[in-house]
């Protein structure tokens, strides 16, 4: 791969997260490095989508903080975190349904938009230069990700395969620093999660995108990732490079079984 | 300006203090108006409860149903018979509300249903303006034999003055919620209401029919506004008006979250003694007519503070 | 045949952004402009422009208000008659405070005034989400309708609590009062209708557009987006009452020529949104259709029986139309929830392919 892991962007400090009475997170701690590709699995309720929730503001822990680019914080707003440059992909969708493949990604070029009020009413200049601006930028995404055919149909119209690769242009379109994939190839076919796969490895390459990714096709997290970590009831039981973990007994006991 | 704020702070309360026998009789006054709001609001309820939905059209039911029986007296049907006719008319109206509107709509968002019950209440506006004309009625109170003329009953020296048909009015409305209570924790019916107000998918699963379920309901709502009409028809008239004041019962629900038949009661009595009282005792300052809107900032207030209303549950979203 | 796109390729994406992309299109809008600011003044009656083009271009206007707010930002507002009576009586004062100042100024000032009112209403969108923001919308209708009675200031002290409309005059031309003729006033309401609505074109399908359907269609994942929520449906509100007090000062200035409370209660707020959701939730075509459909039932309930020899009272025509309205609402939300202006749609697609069936 042409690229180099650097240090790390991403510190995770001994968070616990609980809602009511149920612990989702148990003094979690972990790091992310720039460049690298990073897996996080466990069995289904081990607090995986949560420490995303948490690293993107939507969630607040009780303890612990997290830091990011340096910035160090106990929580943050989501609309923080995206101007932090994390942008994130989510288990069940999270698109506008009622706009275009365009739209969506457009909507995600928002914090790039400046044009102000007024000019957006009169349209005719500087809020149209942006907008042509932006959506040249917007089509190269459409380009790389082969989707070209459903630039204006309705998400809510596409089958889920195409949902989760809009969702990821969605995502690439605010240029992150840092992208958090939740689950990015549930549901799909072989060919499907090859694309996926290719898709989320160019990112890497040529983009040099950080990227957190929650997965449970093996397979695919020991090909892709740099190093995994693994939660298991709300606690991190083993972090290291793919090797290292498939061979941890505890990981074997809790959520490998007898590797093969 | 302090001529101002004496009169929010501390006029009223001196009023108040100085005529403890009015005092009581806007606290009576308070709490009769309080329980025919919480009526509407049970109506509410129990449609939401167990459909989900947001019925707007409770209002309107309530004028309709009585609407209906005065409407059937006065083309010569006795008393008790129109009042059994009626009891079919909005059996029929929660068939046809189950089939036409429920049915269709039933895996929309709730704020299609909302908008869908918008249609309903102008469609039985029209309606029930063409069929019975838009004059305002008056009640059948004697043909059904319900009590009329009050009580004078003394207290702190002056005496507050109660209306019979307002006492009627209380324990009727005690009684139906007393009933519905019961019949939603303790019997079979009550228990497959439950489910299907948490989860339509899986109360089919286990075989609840919904459809049934529904009509059930409505008609238990329909009862309910019947119940309702007569009583305030009976202390004012029948009129279409009555819809407006129907609103009311939304800041109730609000207080008293959709869910709840206690908190409709309980969010009923605080609206109608908050704004008996408001108008009493505050009125005189900003002018006549804060009933209109009084209830809504009441509910408003409340919600600024507690979003999900007193009895209602908080949601946390799972993404 | 007609309507093939065949050929018509977009060679830039400036083309593609355009407002209306496909020819026919742009032809179809060109001869509708003709026909409204030519046509129309020099041949229709002057009972169709008072009674029909005028209610139903300022209703369109106040329906275009809501639609910003409730179709495309999904904020469900019941207090739209009580934001159009802000900018009537707003005007209305306007004009009285400084009567030698120009009245579309004004009437443009009054909605500010109604943006503003709007905004306040809007403030508790911050905690209230949904059915509960309607609610409140609702206390802002009933408040509103309140001190359109009980403060005396807002309509001069007149002993009727109404207002009546003074002449004014542009370029030396009665446009209100009783002097001003149905065509002036008819293309002064023309004019600033078709431009408000290209505002609103302009403001939808850019970025203000696409952050309001974000919130509307998941507005935690438009947060993630870096969008801010709150300023956003402040926005909204503020829009939204700007074009409803417009509707509201044109309403009474242009067309009833006088106007009291009862003008701006509940009844008109849910005759608005009856509009929306009939023309088409999210289009600003739907409000125009909804308007006219709304408008024109009764009217037409009206004339046509009489067409056939059979007199109904207009109450009874007002009445049916209430029945038929509440019955379409029903209908069009089973059907086709994004109203008239989906049904268009396709219809256009259908002429795609016309006359082959497929």
């Amino acid at each position: 791969m042409g690229r180099t892991v650097g240090g790390p962007i991403l510190e995770v400090e001994g968070i616990s997260l609980s809602f009511g009475g149920v612990v989702a997170l148990q003094a979690v701690s972990f790091d992310v490095r720039e460049h690298e590709i990073r897996a996080i699995i466990g069995p289904n309720g081990a607090g995986k989508s949560s420490l995303l929730n948490v690293i993107n503001g939507f969630y607040h822990p009780q303890e612990g903080s997290v830091s990011f680019m340096g910035t160090k914080r106990r929580s943050v707003d989501p609309h923080e975190a995206a101007l932090q440059g994390i942008a994130r992909t989510f288990q069940n969708i999270a698109l506008f349904r009622g706009m275009t493949t365009l739209d969506n990604l457009m909507t995600g070029r928002a914090l790039k938009m400046k044009s102000s009020f007024v000019q957006q009413v009169i349209y005719w200049g500087a809020a149209r230069r942006e907008e042509l601006e932006h959506r040249a930028r917007v089509e190269e995404i459409i380009d790389f990700l082969e989707i070209q055919h459903i630039r204006r149909t309705p998400v809510g119209r596409l089958p889920y395969g195409l949902q989760k690769r809009v969702e990821l242009g969605r995502a690439l379109a605010m240029e992150p620093e840092l992208l958090l994939l939740d689950e990015p190839m549930a549901g799909m076919n072989v060919e499907e999660k090859q694309d996926m796969c290719r898709f989320i490895l160019e990112v890497n390459d040529q983009l040099g995108t950080t990227i957190v990714l929650i997965e449970h096709d093996m397979s695919v997290v020991m090909d892709l990732s740099d190093r995994v970590a693994v939660l298991n009831y709300g606690r991190k039981i083993a972090d290291g490079t793919p090797d290292e973990v498939r061979h941890d007994r505890a990981v074997i006991d809790a959520y490998l079984g007898v590797a093969q | 300006m302090t001529h101002l704020l004496y009169g929010i702070f501390i006029d009223p309360f001196v009023q108040m203090a100085a005529a403890p026998d009015l005092l009581v009789q806007t606290l009576w006054e308070g709490l009769v108006s309080g329980v025919l709001y919480a009526l509407i609001a049970l109506g509410f309820v129990l449609i939401f409860k167990a459909s989900g939905v947001f019925n707007f059209a409770q209002g309107i039911m309530v004028v309709f149903s009585a609407l209906t029986l005065v409407g059937l007296n006065e083309h010569g049907v006795p008393a008790y018979l129109a009042l059994a006719l009626t009891i079919v008319v909005m059996l029929v109206l929660a068939i046809a509300v189950e089939r036409v509107i429920l049915r269709p709509l039933v895996n929309q968002p709730d704020i299609i249903l909302f908008m869908a019950t918008f249609g309903l209440t102008y469609f039985l506006i029209g309606l029930g303006e063409l069929i019975f004309g838009g004059d305002p009625k008056i009640m059948i109170s004697d043909q059904l034999r319900l009590p009329s003329g009050s009580y004078r009953i003394p207290v702190f020296g002056g005496y507050v003055q109660m209306q019979k048909i307002d006492i009627a009015a209380t324990i009727i409305a005690s009684l139906m919620v007393a009933t519905l209570a019961v019949l939603f924790n303790r019997t079979r019916i009550g228990r497959a209401l439950r489910a299907v107000a948490d989860s339509h998918k899986a109360a089919l699963s286990v075989g609840i029919s919904l459809e049934q379920i529904w009509v059930i309901v409505w008609f238990a709502a329909g009862i309910v506004a019947l119940a309702t009409g007569i009583m305030w028809g009976a202390r004012s008239n029948v009129s279409f008006a009555l819809e407006i004041i129907a609103l009311k019962a939304l800041p109730v629900l609000i207080l008293g979250g959709f869910t709840s038949i206690p908190g409709a009661i309980i969010g009923g009595i605080i609206i109608g003694v908050g704004e008996k009282f408001g108008e009493f005792y505050w009125g005189p300052l900003l002018g006549s007519g804060i009933e209109s809107w009084l209830a809504y900032v009441i509910a408003l207030v409340f919600l600024l503070f507690r979003p999900q209303g007193l009895f209602g549950e908080r949601i946390i979203e799972r993404l | 045949m007609l309507y093939r796109e065949v050929g018509q390729y977009k060679t830039s994406y400036r083309a593609d952004q355009a407002l209306f992309p496909i020819l026919q299109d742009r032809i179809g809008i060109a001869v509708i402009l003709l026909l409204a600011f030519v046509g129309v003044p020099l041949t229709a009656s002057s009972f169709t422009i008072d009674s029909i083009l005028i209610p139903v271009l300022v209703l369109a206007l106040a329906a275009t208000g809501l639609n910003l707010l409730t179709g495309y930002t999904g904020l469900l507002s019941l207090g739209t008659g009580g934001f159009m009576g802000v900018g009537a009586f707003a005007c209305y004062k306007l004009t009285t405070l400084f009567p030698g100042v120009n009245i579309i100024i004004l009437i443009l000032c009054s909605g500010f005034f109604a943006a503003a009112v709007g905004t306040v209403f809007g403030l508790p969108s911050l905690r209230i989400k949904g059915f509960y923001l309607a609610v409140a919308t609702l206390a802002a209708q009933f408040f509103l309708s309140w001190c359109f009675i009980r403060i005396p200031w807002l309509y001069n002290y007149n002993v009727s609590a109404s207002i009546e409309v003074p002449t004014k005059t542009l370029f030396g031309l009665a446009v209100t009062g009783p002097t001003s003729s149905p065509v002036t006033r008819y293309l002064i309401v023309l004019s600033i209708v078709a431009f408000l609505t290209l505002v609103a074109a302009n403001l939808v399908r850019g970025r203000i557009g696409r952050t309001w359907m974000a919130v509307r269609d998941m507005d935690l994942a438009a947060e993630l987006i870096g969008i801010r929520l709150y300023q956003t449906k402040l926005l909204a509100f503020a829009v939204s009452s700007f074009y409803c007090g417009v509707a509201g000062a044109i309403m009474v200035f242009l067309w009833l020529g006088n106007a009291e409370s009862e003008s701006f209660n509940i009844n008109q707020s849910f005759l608005i949104l009856f509009m929306v959701i009939i023309g088409g939730l999210g289009s600003l075509l739907g409000s125009f259709l909804g308007a006219a459909l709304i408008w024109g039932l009764p009217i037409v309930l009206r004339a046509a029986p009489a067409f056939f020899g059979v007199n109904i009272r207009s109450a009874t025509a007002e009445q049916i139309s209430f029945v038929i309205v509440g019955a379409l609402i029903i209908f069009f939300l089973i059907v086709e929830p994004y109203g008239l202006a989906r049904l268009w749609q396709v219809g256009k697609q259908k002429l795609r392919m016309w006359p082959f069936p497929y």
